[in-house]
């Protein structure tokens, strides 16, 4: 009855850039242990970076391969490898902007960076499964180093207090969603995302219960993830969270951990549930209208709080909330029939302008923080531009990134994705989404107010350390690259094929 | 639109001189090389100043359409293209700008908070960034061109205002951002509906197809799919004008500006919107701009008087100044909407004329200013006998403004007033709630005139003010050239823009026979 699978059969070569990544953490974990004494951790640092680089590569060159591994749990195409290539340059950046920040915070351990290399692959393995199951598996390999990385400042007891909230909210909403792949299981019968598509064909004809506990399994399965990438209502958690973890952590959780739940939303929604309309002949998908409200109110509240912030990180951690915001518009967008590859784009494109720009504004927020983690208020801004105009000028760049002014990646993402919003009918989600950015704006240029306007002696950013700076530089390089020659971004994306694919 | 060329056209260079400038300063260090860093600034400006007047002297008056067309491939998958042209709208808009600046760039050499506050060098480099973004705005033939060129303007003049600005600098400039970008972030949704329909965004593409029939805005009312397209673009360039009721951040930017930040605002910037309604909300949006434009000739007119009567009351020069343009731009406005040739045609015009007076004024304020360090009206008075040449060119300059004959006020709202008569959607009353603001631009602007400069030295202070410097000369004496040279012989600037107006108001003629009256 049960047949064991033999190895060609898993057709590991398609896996490999993740599963490069899942094992290398392992070794980087016994390397740290036996081989590399206490005083000298910057070499798992720099091991860490290596394999995530040799990830990287190989990423490259399975880029442009597709199919299915893992007896179908697994799938690699375009969206895999793109999604993978953001989630590595995360991951990158992230670790440049740990270095020296945990050793001068007196927390360098060396299984710091395993705990973000395992935390990477299951974020790799989430934008690749193709199952409800693999999904959850690699939920759990995302989120639980995250919990641990987010409690790394003991005993500071913000950051306990930080990994403690993280990980009781966090195995809540993992509840959410294994009851949700449970109802979704009861409605068809299957758990694989492509099987999932066709039994929907069916219950949407016959238009009987089912289709009642597909939109509830749904729902959950919304909320699961929707707590991963911190969308309204499931945003409690975020400021208390991203305040108290230490700050690279803050940076890489930010992007990371919103850029894996993404991925997984898309492709639910994009290969399994496509058709699912309430009756049938309908061109907007039954889950549209929910994602929808969803969006405007993470817009809203993400936004609007984020005004009143007073702390960098809190600061970030609300607008992270309203960025998740443009992406779940993409993601509403997709919905409607005939706009899921492009609204896939734009959510890729967000995500990626997204991750260079967050990324580097945590770096200079880092740099001017004290090594007791005090200093990130917005006030120990005041002066930046004279004492570092370098580092201001980034600031600055990086905030009018997230603003999205124009020239900068932060643009290009809010173009796509008010450009899907309109063509899939979603006019009002997309005028809330651009009065909200006005008061985005507000706020962002209140970081560039002091750092331009105000008068003050500038803090010497001690934190800027060569790490630090390279990890900025990159960050500044991609934010830039994507605002001015956004077509090497496109270009890589036009050829996504997620919602296509299936719906032949 | 041609193809994709590689050749670099004219009003490539024109574009991109003010941004090599802007990043050869960038590598310049203040430390050693101060001194050469504004003279560089002031080359950069220079030399974008000739070969617009080359662009000027090689453009052909008699084609309406696009000229000096470059185009380049930006996002291919998107119909987004690198896409710049020169048309008789533009090219007078253009020459403006490069005209400006370099004036500005002079002024700044002997202003006291550049020293005070140093970075000069990051002064320099945003007002060439903001040259270069106003170039883009009036050559972008890509709605998404010109989004990120309209954009950008904000950026350098945000921190031109909040840097270098007056004691309440920060707040002005704040508000200045805040207030342009919620009027612009509607007009992206503007633009990218009318993309995505016309499945393009390359402006001339898209007029191509609006007037094939291939793309249709239906239009039924203020509120139909075209009236709000109109309605979108046109706040965004409402707010920028600025038309009243959207005009509440203009005397804060105005007055907080350094003065080369107020010639520029007032110069170019403000132009920007005018530009827009006329490139945009007219030939897109025709039967809309048939329907709207009794009310927004209504704000134009509301907005000339409101300007006029509000300006005759402040106390502070500047704010004088910056309320006359909010008087004067309402003309501008009133023209376009007339949608007839004689009436856009003074629109343009005015524009330009606007730049010039009113920059000039704020040229001549800030001379003030840097001598009595105050912009009280009532600290002045009798300054024509201190500073004789100051007094004359501030008259030639304050009568500019006023619209008298000869000048070149006069022309563009003489033409403008002819236009709104003759108009089919204005007609009479809006000629004459007009006409009355041209009266009471002689009111406040002899007031003014008669506070600063007539009558005895009452003030201990003002009896030894310095002489006017070769550098502040050099500013005003072109500006004097110019006002005469439109007042005396305009036949050069109208020529310029003869054929592309006409092609417009036939488009809006053409609309106009299939619209349903509101």
């Amino acid at each position: 009855m049960f047949e064991v699978p033999s190895i060609a059969d898993l057709n590991l070569g398609l896996t490999l850039p993740a599963l490069t990544l899942a094992l290398g953490a392992c070794l980087l974990l016994l390397v740290d242990v036996v081989f590399i004494p206490h005083d000298k951790k910057i070499r798992t640092a720099w091991l860490a970076l290596m394999g995530i680089g040799a990830s990287f590569t190989i990423n490259l060159f399975t880029f442009n391969q597709s199919g299915t591994a893992f007896l179908g749990m697994f799938v690699a195409d375009k969206f895999t490898g793109v999604m993978n290539a953001i989630i590595l340059a995360t991951a990158f950046i992230s670790i440049l902007l740990s270095v020296d920040y945990i050793k001068r915070a007196g927390i360098e351990r060396g299984e710091f960076y395993a705990l973000i290399l395992f935390s990477v692959s299951g974020m790799m393995f989430m934008a690749s499964a193709n199952d409800l199951v693999a999904i959850f598996v690699s939920l759990e390999l995302l989120s639980i180093p995250l919990y641990v990385l987010a409690a790394f400042r003991v005993p500071e007891v913000k950051s306990e207090e930080s990994g403690l909230k993280y990980f009781i909210l966090g195995a809540f909403s993992s509840a959410f969603f294994v009851y949700g792949a449970a109802l979704i299981f009861g409605a068809t019968g299957t758990t694989s995302l492509p099987d999932i598509f066709t039994a929907v064909q069916s219950i949407v004809a016959d238009g009987g219960s089912s289709a009642f506990l597909l939109l509830i399994g749904t729902g959950l399965i919304l909320v699961g993830l929707g707590f991963k990438v911190a969308v309204v209502p499931f945003h409690m958690w975020t400021p208390d969270v991203y305040e108290g973890a230490p700050t690279p952590v803050t940076a890489f959780m930010s992007v990371g951990a919103k850029a894996g739940g993404f991925a997984a939303l898309l492709r639910l929604v994009l290969v399994a549930l496509p058709t699912f309309v309430i009756t049938a002949g309908d061109s907007t998908a039954a889950w549209q209208q929910v994602f929808w409200l969803v969006a405007a109110a993470t817009l809203i509240v993400g936004n609007l709080v984020a005004v009143s912030q007073t702390n960098i990180k809190r600061l970030l951690a609300y607008s992270s909330i309203a960025h998740a915001g443009y992406i779940m518009m993409a993601v509403a967008a997709a919905g409607t029939a005939g706009i899921g590859d492009a609204a896939a784009q734009a959510a890729l494109l967000y995500l990626a302008a997204y991750m260079f720009t967050n990324l580097g504004a945590f770096g200079v927020a880092q740099s001017i923080e004290k090594d007791d983690g005090s200093g990130t208020d917005l006030n120990d801004f005041i002066g930046l531009a004279k004492s570092r105009p370098g580092l201001a000028a980034m600031m600055a760049i990086f905030m009018l990134s997230l603003t999205g002014i124009p020239l900068t990646g932060g643009f290009i993402g809010k173009w796509f994705v008010f450009k899907t919003a309109i063509d899939a009918g979603l006019m009002p989600l997309a005028i809330i989404g651009v009065l909200t950015s006005v008061v985005s704006a507000f706020y962002y240029v209140r970081v560039i107010v002091n750092m331009y306007l105000r008068d003050g002696e500038g803090d010497p950013a001690a934190g800027a350390t060569r790490a630090v700076n390279l990890a900025v530089y990159i960050a500044l390089v991609g934010t830039l690259v994507i605002g001015i020659l956004p077509m090497l971004a496109t270009n890589i994306t036009d050829a996504i094929t997620l919602a296509s694919a299936v719906a032949r | 639109m041609p193809e994709v060329s590689s050749a670099i056209s004219l009003s490539t260079v024109v574009l991109f001189l003010p941004l090599v400038g802007m990043i050869v300063l960038l590598f310049m260090r203040e430390q050693t090389q101060g001194e050469y860093i504004k003279w560089t600034a002031l080359g950069f400006s220079l030399g974008t100043f000739a070969a617009s007047i080359l662009l000027w002297l090689s453009f052909n008056a008699a084609e309406p359409g696009m000229q000096f067309t470059q185009r380049l491939d930006w996002i291919p998958s998107a119909g987004i293209s690198f896409a710049i042209g020169v048309d008789g709208v533009s090219i007078l808009l253009i020459v403006l700008t490069a005209f400006m600046t370099p004036l500005a760039i002079i002024s700044s050499f002997r202003v006291h908070v550049l020293h005070e506050r140093g970075r000069e060098k990051l002064y320099f480099m945003f007002m060439l960034l903001l040259e270069f973004a106003m170039l883009g705005v009036f050559m972008a033939q890509d709605l998404f061109m010109f989004y990120i060129f309209w954009e950008i303007t904000l950026v350098p003049m945000y921190f031109l205002i909040g840097i270098w600005g007056s004691e309440q600098r920060i707040y002005a400039a704040v508000k200045f951002f805040l207030y342009t970008m919620a009027g612009s972030i509607l007009m992206l949704l503007a633009i990218l509906y009318v993309g995505i329909n016309a499945q393009t965004f390359v402006i001339p593409e898209i007029l191509a197809k609006l007037q094939s029939g291939a793309l249709v805005f239906p239009y039924d009312g203020l509120f139909s799919v075209q009236g709000a397209l109109f309605l979108g673009f046109f706040i965004a360039f409402a707010i920028k004008v600025p038309v009243w009721p959207f005009h509440s951040w203009l005397p804060d930017a105005h007055v907080q500006a350094p003065t080369a930040g107020s010639v520029i605002l007032a110069g170019v910037l403000l132009k920007l919107g005018t530009y827009g309604l006329v490139r945009f909300c007219l030939p897109f949006f025709p039967q809309a701009a048939i329907g709207w434009a009794p009310i927004v000739a209504t704000l134009a007119v509301i907005g000339i008087i409101y300007g006029a009567w509000v300006s005759y009351a402040q106390t502070d020069v500047k704010k004088l100044v910056a309320y006359s343009s909010v008087s004067h731009m309402g003309f501008v406005v009133l023209g376009i909407f007339a949608l007839n040739a004689q009436g856009i045609q003074g629109g343009i015009l005015q524009m330009v004329n606007h730049g010039i007076s009113t920059g000039g004024l704020f040229l001549l304020v800030g001379m003030l200013y840097e001598r009595r360090h105050t912009k009280a009206l009532n600290a002045f008075g009798g300054i024509w006998k201190v500073l004789p040449v100051f007094g004359g060119l501030s008259l030639v300059i304050t009568l500019s403004s006023m619209g008298l004959p000869g000048m070149n006020g006069f022309v563009g709202e003489f033409t403008i007033l002819l236009g709104t008569f003759g108009s089919k959607q204005l007609g009479f009353f809006f000629a004459l709630f007009a006409t009355l603001g041209v009266i009471l631009a002689a009111v406040y602007m002899l007031h003014m005139f008669q506070k600063v400069f007539m009558g005895e030295v009452v003030s201990e202070e003002n009896k030894n003010l310095e002489g006017l410097h070769w550098q502040e000369l050099a500013v005003l004496i072109p500006i004097v050239i110019v006002i005469f040279w439109i007042g005396l012989a305009p036949g050069a600037f109208f020529g310029s823009m003869d054929a592309s107006v006409n092609q417009v108001v036939q488009t809006v003629g053409a609309a106009a026979s299939t619209v349903v009256a509101p």
